[in-house]
């Protein structure tokens, strides 16, 4: 008994010592959840509170999924808080001064994602020139036209059905005149995809077996799952709880199934982590790394739009300063992730707690009453030490 | 006098997770020898030098580390050196951006208050030179010298920094036998001033030539200490026996084969310089390749034969001119991917730079270059991928302790296996090996040659860049010699010698 605790105590030390970055990641969200609660006397962890912090996430989130394989691949993108503004001006002037339809909007705002993908990644992949300073040019670049676009103007209001996207949540179908309250239909998806979540981790340790992989022994593998499920379960229970699962979450997961595919199901993803990691090496294997960094760019163009049509539909406006240090939040969120400042390393889930981790920091300065001052200081000392931590770790390890 | 031990490594144990890289290793170095270190792949010998220097600290490894009968625990790299134990590690560690005198001082600048005392750092620089006989200018950029002078100015850097015991891990892998020959002398020599040396090689007529005393170790355990200088009697034979633990009669398989028809010909191939557009680098070269056939090229470091290679296989050259044809079909091969679809492979020689993403698993790197095998519209089939791993690896009889072991941690020689996998299974018709067998023990270089034997079987033809000697007259059938980006000949191997191959490579000198 006593041999098999000990076993059971080095198999979980030995886990967390490998894993450090992924488990440093959620003992910092946590942390800052602590941090906060105490601060704000509890109205941090309100349903309320919780819920609209996940909106808030919602652009970082979209934009760190994107930003993962950028900085993967060893560039960097400085432009997307610019080029969601950009892109989200463009939308509203579409709507509210042309009178557009929300779907054609939508539609025309992913082409100039995609268009100026392709005009950033062209420069980079083509011209050669390094992604900071292609992206610098197109910061600059974008927050000239949003203020030629919007003229210096508050644009707004949008229609409901484009503010739905950016703030709506699933409809109810039992009662549907209730505004919050236990909300059926998403406790229903958020069963499906915790069975889900659990299915696909059992089917996996099978296979793992079936081709003789390590595997961690069974207890410890259902108390890891479990762990992870319950996680899930609460995450989800707090919507549930109050208005239920807000559309920008729909969006969000099916971008971070994908894009978590992407990476490691595809031909694609795989050869942006060569290229990341050893560029020659790549270049020898016959991988072609221009067009490979051409549709990095161009991902990331298409999900500043999503971004930037969320972002917009949230604040049911557009205006000039839309957008303003989102990049800096998109790095650290995607670094904090466990994303390698070197390049070769980095997941898509890390960046999505990233993501929360830096809207958790913003959502709790606010709720604070921090001046901007403070919270800019804040945050640039927070990418500071992301970096800084990634570097330390990756040294130690070598 | 012969008891007179400068150091003492007593009872090393190092695990990594999974494995067990050193076992109860006993080393015991007399002041004053030159004592060779040697054994298989990943038999754990550049693992011992590293708990030795300190980059695996005292505390994570198991046993006693002993120098002049004092009892160490490094902390560190500063505390080795201050102890006056150097390393140069297997991949050289110079900035090559940085001067030679900058780099023989990086990090302990010779200064007159707070500046760089330039003057003395460049007067004492060239002192360090000619000590290890190496003549150039302290103030030329490190990646102007060749690999042979690089290995001096490491050297030159131990030296400075008062080594007593200078540890050489492989440092012959990438030199050509001259070069070699002159880095032994060197060696020799510091011996004769008193520096205690520690040689890594897989080289055995090296070893023998200049060991005073040879360990060898085998799967992380010392198997034996024997000192030649003591008149021990130390065969090839009986060291190759030690390190794979069983006889290897034959260092290389030689095979008649039956060449077939041409599959590669290459014609008028002229290549230029990318960077000095005037500058040919490769000078109108034509040959054929036949189905079934080991073609050797052989020539001295820079003659331009990794050159030809690489401009074959579309990774080389701004401007080139001339005809590559496979199997009757003309080629245009603008990027390493069209050679590759083709069917031409081309293994590189620097497998660390150019051949493995080291921060990579086994499986991803072998599979690298076969994506179109493993996967079905652009989705990877990760089972199909296994198993390919599976199947080359195990042919090549990769030492790993998991197929997912990130290949950072591989031994050098096991990486290199690595990087033949990941060609092997792109099935090319015509496969480029450029020095195949580098940092390789005998026992795999022999199974690599069997290998290649096999292929030239299954009418792959072969063509074979290679600065061992040997190992060029060993195994290929035909060897073409360069120089200076031109043919300057080529012998059957019946008539070969590596006599007649040194004469055509040097231009007669
Ligand atoms: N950081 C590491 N993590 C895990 N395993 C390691 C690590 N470093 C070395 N190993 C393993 O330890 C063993 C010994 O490796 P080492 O590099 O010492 O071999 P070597 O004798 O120098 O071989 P070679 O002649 O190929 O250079 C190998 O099996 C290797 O895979
Ligand atoms: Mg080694």
């Amino acid at each position: 008994m006593s041999d098999q605790e000990r076993t059971f105590k080095s198999i979980v030390a030995d886990q967390l010592s490998h894993n450090m970055k992924q488990y440093a990641m959620f003992i910092a969200l946590l942390a800052v959840w602590v941090l906060f609660t105490i601060l704000t006397n509890g109205t941090f962890l309100t349903s309320r509170n919780i819920t609209n912090l996940f909106l808030q996430a919602s652009h970082i989130a979209i934009l760190a999924v994107g930003m993962v394989l950028v900085i993967v691949a060893g560039h960097i993108d400085l432009s997307v808080g610019s080029l969601m503004g950009f892109i989200g001006a463009i939308a509203a002037v579409l709507q509210v001064n042309f009178g557009w339809p929300t779907l054609p909007v939508i539609l025309v705002a992913m082409a100039v994602g995609v268009l100026i993908g392709l005009w950033q990644g062209y420069w980079v992949a083509y011209r050669g020139i390094p992604a900071f300073i292609v992206t610098l040019a197109g910061m600059t670049i974008f927050r000239g036209g949003i203020i030629a676009v919007t003229q210096g103007a508050t644009i707004a209001p949008l229609q409901e059905s484009f503010r739905a996207i950016g703030q709506g949540y699933l409809p109810r179908i039992l009662n549907p005149e209730a505004r919050t309250g236990f909300h059926e239909v998403s406790a229903v998806l958020a069963g499906l995809f915790i069975l889900a979540y659990v299915i696909r981790q059992i089917a996996n340790r099978r296979k793992r077996v079936q081709y003789g992989f390590d595997v961690l022994p069974a207890r410890i593998e259902a108390l890891r799952i479990t762990l992870v499920g319950v996680l899930i379960a609460a995450f989800f229970g707090t919507l549930v709880f109050y208005r239920g699962i807000p559309w920008v979450v729909v969006v969000i997961l099916a971008l971070t199934l994908f894009y978590s595919f992407l990476t490691q199901n595809t031909v694609f993803g795989r050869q942006v982590y060569a290229l990341g990691g050893n560029k020659e090496a790549a270049r020898l294997s016959g991988i072609n790394i221009r067009r490979r960094t051409l549709m990095i760019f161009v991902s990331m163009g298409f999900l500043s739009a999503v971004a930037g049509i969320v972002f917009t539909a949230r604040l049911n406006a557009a205006s000039a300063q839309a957008g303003t240090l989102v990049e800096l939040d998109t790095i650290a969120a995607t670094i904090i992730g466990g994303t390698s400042t070197l390049g070769g390393v980095g997941t898509v889930f890390g960046a999505i707690i990233g993501a929360l981790l830096m809207a958790s920091v913003n959502n709790g300065m606010s709720l604070m009453n921090l001046s901007s001052d403070v919270q800019m200081i804040v945050r640039g000392a927070i990418l500071l030490l992301a970096v800084w931590f990634d570097i330390a770790s990756r040294r130690s390890q070598n | 006098m012969s008891d007179d031990y400068i150091l003492e490594m007593r009872d090393i144990t190092k695990t990594f997770p999974g494995v067990r890289a050193l076992d109860n290793v006993n080393f015991r170095v007399r002041r004053g020898e030159i004592h060779a270190l040697v054994g298989e792949n990943g038999a754990g010998k550049s693992t011992l030098m590293k708990v030795l220097s300190g980059l695996y600290p005292a505390g994570s490894y198991e046993g006693e580390i002993v120098v002049d009968g004092e009892t160490m625990s490094f902390a560190g790299i500063r505390q080795s050196e201050a102890a006056g134990i150097a390393v140069i590690y297997q991949e050289l560690a110079l900035v090559s951006l940085m001067n030679v005198a900058e780099n023989i001082f990086l990090g302990n600048e010779i200064t007159s208050g707070a500046a760089i005392d330039w003057a003395k750092s460049y007067a004492r620089a060239s002192e360090l030179l000619a000590q290890v006989h190496l003549d150039v200018n302290p103030r030329v950029p490190v990646q102007k010298l060749g690999i042979g002078a690089q290995q001096l100015v490491e050297i030159a850097k131990a030296l400075f920094k008062n080594a007593r015991i200078l540890v050489l891990d492989e440092p012959t892998a990438a030199l050509n036998e001259s070069e070699s020959e002159n880095l032994l002398n060197i060696i020799r020599k510091l011996r004769d001033d008193g520096v205690t040396c520690i040689y890594i090689s897989h080289k055995l007529e090296e070893v023998k030539s200049i060991a005073d005393s040879i360990t060898v170790l085998r799967d992380g355990k010392t198997i034996e200490t024997r000192h030649p200088s003591e008149g021990e009697e130390v065969t090839e034979a009986q060291i190759i026996s030690m390190m794979v633990g069983r006889e290897l009669t034959e260092r290389f398989p030689r095979v008649e084969h039956t060449a077939g028809e041409t599959v590669l010909e290459v014609r008028d191939w002229t290549v230029y310089d990318p960077e000095r557009a005037d500058r040919k680098v490769i000078d109108n070269i034509s040959f054929d390749v036949r189905k079934g056939e080991i073609l050797g090229i052989a020539g001295l470091m820079g003659a331009g034969r990794t050159e030809l290679a690489m401009s074959i296989f579309g990774a080389y050259g701004a401007r080139r001119s001339g005809t590559v044809t496979l199997e009757g079909k003309k080629l245009t091969i603008n990027e390493p991917s069209d050679a590759i679809e083709t069917g031409i492979s081309y293994v590189t020689e620097d497998r660390k730079e150019k051949g493995l993403v080291l921060n990579m698993d086994i499986i991803k790197n072998s599979t690298l270059a076969s994506h179109f095998r493993v996967a079905s519209n652009g989705v990877l089939n990760k089972l199909e991928e296994i198993l390919e791993a599976r199947e080359y690896t195990t042919q090549l009889q990769v030492k790993m302790s998991s197929l997912e072991q990130i290949t950072r941690n591989l031994s050098g020689g096991n990486q290199q296996k690595v990087v033949l996998s990941k060609w092997l299974m792109t099935k090319p018709k015509v496969l480029l090996l450029d020095e195949p067998t580098r940092g390789i023990d005998v026992g795999a270089k022999f199974e690599i040659y069997n290998i290649m034997n096999r292929l030239v079987e299954e009418g792959v033809g072969i063509v074979m860049i290679s600065s061992e000697l040997p190992e060029i007259v060993g195994i290929t059938d035909r060897i073409l010699v360069m120089q200076e980006g031109r043919l300057v000949g080529s012998q059957d191997w019946r008539e070969a010698t590596q006599e007649s191959i040194m004469h055509m490579a040097t231009g007669g000198r």
